[in-house]
């Protein structure tokens, strides 16, 4: 539905490259572009104001870089300044010298606090503490029975009684201390800020128990009332810190922003899904690229620095750019799709992703790695080096041995084809730029789909550009472009 | 056949390995950005909220807070607006979570058409002309069927306490209900359900948890036929919008509530009011999913004043036809564009 904010600006003033600076009309066009993408992800209006103003300071004050064009100046700008915004300061979670630490959560109904409260205690055990979890919602029916049979599946005890949430908690964090528990989480009721009778009670708890931290718990589907929200809490509760749930919604999240805005606190915890283990510490530098449109290519990179293996990797890598990529590097690359996660998880994560593509990905059918595995299995290990000497027999044979047809070996063969002429031109210099060679790559592989008859996934084609608009977010992440085409250099084929 | 994905996978991968690679090898890798302190509080000043109210009754919250519906209806020009004009409007509406294309096509209208009755009234009626779609609600069932209310959404909007309070109305007006406790997947739904039937003398059919979602919504389609119920409210579980394969489970529940004794007669769509942008895609793959028939919007006795519904309406067509002002049974009340609209100008 929204187009990339990146795309966008990728797509201004691309005629102005030479110039060193950029005019204030140029800058105003793009900030334009900057404050529509903000609302569109929710970021409140007074905040996109103050912050619009810190990036036209940011890019007022800087040279234009050799290697951006000023669209990706501006990008990185506005990265940077979104980074800064959202993280500068991350809270550090100490203990209380005399446990238990106390942990008291708010907000509104709805957020999420119970699961969070859940998920907290689960994080808290995994870092070898032992949580205790309190349940002061005596409002909403059965809360509290949520609480417990969520709590029962993390194997953390539960107290709550029908007195009032005041005495529950007071009482709860007295049974903490009793069974020697070290940290505390207080679930409470959800309420409206403008609810004087229910602050002035959330107000009592946190008296009463004096919490060493206090955290909003904030939904990430937030409109414009983010604000307000955080705002409220803070002015009553004094906040350490912000929770940020339902992560894994298509949503771009801005109210983490305008609540990081209004109270001045981290963003401390990001809850990203139903299970109980999709809850870690939050990373500004993710959001930021997800508030842009940009995918998280820093995730992608890390999870595949992770999980891959230095020396394969160097191999493969030199083999693909020489045009050498045989059917055993296709499969070893399998293999660490695989080592990395669901393929539906991978193309998440890949930028420029459009809402439709985002949903196919949520689908993607990983038995799909098993087929092309069987089937390359089924091939001698001289036709995997040289799947030109397959022929008519050779393929019936390959397809009987792994229960496919004719056909899906011909299109094995054929896609295979495609793939290594993409990476050969990746590898030869026939693209400048690596972003780029892979847009042009998706839409090489779009067309060839398409020639076929096939269908080609919806907005197949914004993969293409999205995927030049990974660009700019490599190069503000870590991968600044000019070195990543030296670095191009480093292996030509003629190494081999 | 083999999916495209999986080529786009491999070469995604092939160039991230190469970066991966690049990164390694280079003694210095990471760039890090200038880091000048952070700004404690970015922003210090945002827009004045409504005060409190004992009765949160979407009318009499509106009379307490018309600051800038005041900045609005004092602007009278006549014919065309200025520019500081059409930047207080855009200021309401976007506050409102109205939406950029929302209001930019309307103030587009008001650029076009001017305000010859003063501001206020122009805005009024540009929104009011958003909200045309039919909003009756339908309570009765083909001859022999048993009419079925659906409700669908995200988490934590607020569909199993609507149900209650649909629940209480409808057992106000004299009628039989059936409560289904199609939430099988979060931690004590049906306990909360099983509350909401208690205090208003439904009828309920839970199941264990984890048990499909559909066959707790057949046996309660049997037990309102034998027991010759007016009315059945299936609940299900809250899922995200993104995932097709919830949306697919959602299809199936539809299709099990419409079958035999059953006849869904209204889906509705619960929707948090202080959600943004994100509704409108929630709307699009619900209405895909489940064929919606209406939205309830909930919470709106907050300060948010869930303008998407405007965008809602205007692009997808589903009618608002209930709003949720405040947790007691009573606070659910039958959606009026008009109220609707001016608590929007009063934001």
């Amino acid at each position: 539905m929204f187009d990339s904010l990146s795309s966008r600006l990728e797509q201004l003033g691309t005629s102005l490259r030479s110039r060193g600076r950029l005019s204030d009309a140029d800058l105003e066009e793009a900030l334009g572009e900057v404050r529509s993408a903000l609302l569109e992800a929710d970021v409140e209006l007074s905040v996109v104001r103050a912050f619009l103003d810190a990036v036209r300071e940011r890019v007022r004050g800087e040279n234009v870089a050799q290697s951006l064009t000023p669209g990706q100046h501006v990008i990185k700008a506005v990265h940077d300044q979104l980074v800064e915004v959202l993280g500068g300061s991350a809270l550090k979670v100490t203990y209380a010298s005399k446990p238990p630490t106390v942990v008291l959560l708010a907000g509104l109904q709805g957020a999420g606090k119970t699961t969070a409260a859940a998920k907290l205690a689960s994080w808290f055990k995994q870092q070898g503490r032992q949580p205790f979890l309190v349940g002061t919602d005596l409002q909403r029916p059965a809360a509290v029975e949520q609480l417990r049979v969520l709590a029962g599946r993390i194997g953390v005890e539960v107290y709550s009684d029908t007195t009032n949430p005041v005495a529950v908690a007071r009482a709860g964090v007295a049974e903490a201390q009793r069974l020697g528990r070290d940290v505390v989480i207080i679930d409470t009721a959800g309420r409206l800020t403008i609810d004087e009778a229910l602050m002035a009670e959330i107000r009592s708890i946190s008296a009463e128990t004096s919490p060493h931290y206090t955290f909003l718990v904030i939904d990430a589907v937030t409109g414009q009332d983010a604000v307000h929200t955080a705002r409220a809490f803070h002015e009553s509760l004094e906040l350490s810190g912000i929770i940020v749930t339902k992560l894994d919604y298509d949503a771009r999240g801005g109210a983490v922003l305008s609540a990081r805005g209004v109270v001045g606190r981290p963003v401390v915890f990001a809850s990203t899904g139903e299970k109980l283990d999709d809850f870690d510490l939050f990373h500004p530098d993710r959001m930021a690229s997800r508030i842009l449109g940009m995918g998280d290519i820093m995730s992608l990179i890390e999870q595949a620095e992770r999980t891959m293996d230095a020396g394969a990797m160097a191999d493969s890598a030199q083999r693909m750019m020489s045009g050498a990529f045989t059917l055993d590097d296709f499969m070893a690359q399998l293999n660490q799709i695989r080592k990395m996660g669901s393929l539906g998880g991978l193309m998440r994560l890949m930028p420029g992703m459009t809402k439709e593509m985002r949903s196919a990905a949520n689908n993607v059918d990983d038995g799909e790695l098993d087929k092309v595995e069987a089937i390359i299995h089924s091939m001698t290990l001289r036709e995997r080096r040289e799947p030109t000497i397959i022929d008519g027999s050779r393929r019936s044979r390959i397809a009987k041995g792994s229960g496919s047809s004719v056909t899906a070996v011909n299109q094995l063969l054929k896609q295979f084809d495609q793939m290594k002429k993409m990476m050969k031109q990746m590898g030869g210099g026939g693209a400048p730029q690596l972003p780029g060679g892979m847009g042009k790559m998706a839409q090489m592989a779009a067309r060839a789909q398409a020639s076929r008859g096939e269908t080609v996934p919806p907005g197949f084609e914004a993969l293409a550009s999205g995927m030049k608009s990974g660009a700019p977010s490599a190069s503000t992440t870590g991968v600044p472009k000019g070195k990543k085409k030296k670095g191009g250099r480093v292996t030509p084929p003629k190494q081999r | 056949m083999i999916a495209l994905w999986i080529i786009l996978a491999v070469v995604v991968l092939a160039a991230i390995a190469l970066v991966v690679l690049r990164r390694r090898r280079r003694s210095r890798v990471v760039f890090e950005p200038e880091r000048a302190a952070m700004p404690d509080v970015l922003v210090t000043s945002v827009a004045p909220r409504p005060e409190i109210d004992d009765n949160p009754s979407l009318d009499r919250r509106l009379a307490s807070s018309r600051s800038i519906f005041e900045r609005v209806r004092s602007i009278t020009s006549v014919g065309s607006l200025s520019q500081d004009q059409l930047d207080v409007v855009e200021e309401v509406l976007l506050r409102s979570d109205v939406g950029v294309a929302t209001t930019n096509a309307l103030l587009e209208e008001l650029r076009a058409h001017g305000a010859p009755d003063g501001v206020a009234t122009a805005i009024r009626s540009a929104l009011l002309s958003s909200f045309a779609a039919d909003r009756s609600v339908r309570t009765s069932a083909d001859d022999g069927r048993v009419p079925v209310w659906l409700f669908v959404g995200v988490n934590g909007v607020g569909k199993t306490t609507t149900i209650g309070k649909l629940a209480w109305h409808e057992t106000q007006d004299g009628k039989s209900v059936v409560l289904a406790a199609g939430d099988t997947f979060r931690a004590a739904a049906s306990d909360q359900l099983q509350l909401w039937a208690d205090r208003t003398g439904a009828d309920i059919v839970r199941a264990a948890e984890g048990a499909d979602p559909g066959s707790v919504i057949h046996d309660a389609l049997g037990r309102a036929q034998a027991r010759g119920a007016d009315l059945v409210l299936a609940d299900t579980a809250g899922r995200r919008a993104n995932n097709t394969n919830l949306l697919d489970e959602l299809a199936k529940i539809r299709r099990v509530a419409d079958r035999g004794p059953g006849q869904v007669v209204e889906t509705f769509m619960v929707l948090d009011a202080t959600t943004g942008q994100n509704a409108l895609s929630q709307a699009q793959e619900f209405l895909a999913a489940a064929e919606v028939t209406g939205i309830v919007l909930t919470k709106l006795d907050g300060t948010a004043r869930g303008g998407i519904v405007v965008a809602i309406e205007r692009e997808l067509g589903i009618p608002v036809k209930f709003v949720g002002v405040g947790e007691r049974a009573k606070d659910l009340l039958a959606f009026e564009p008009e109220a609707f609209v001016d608590s929007l100008l009063s934001a």
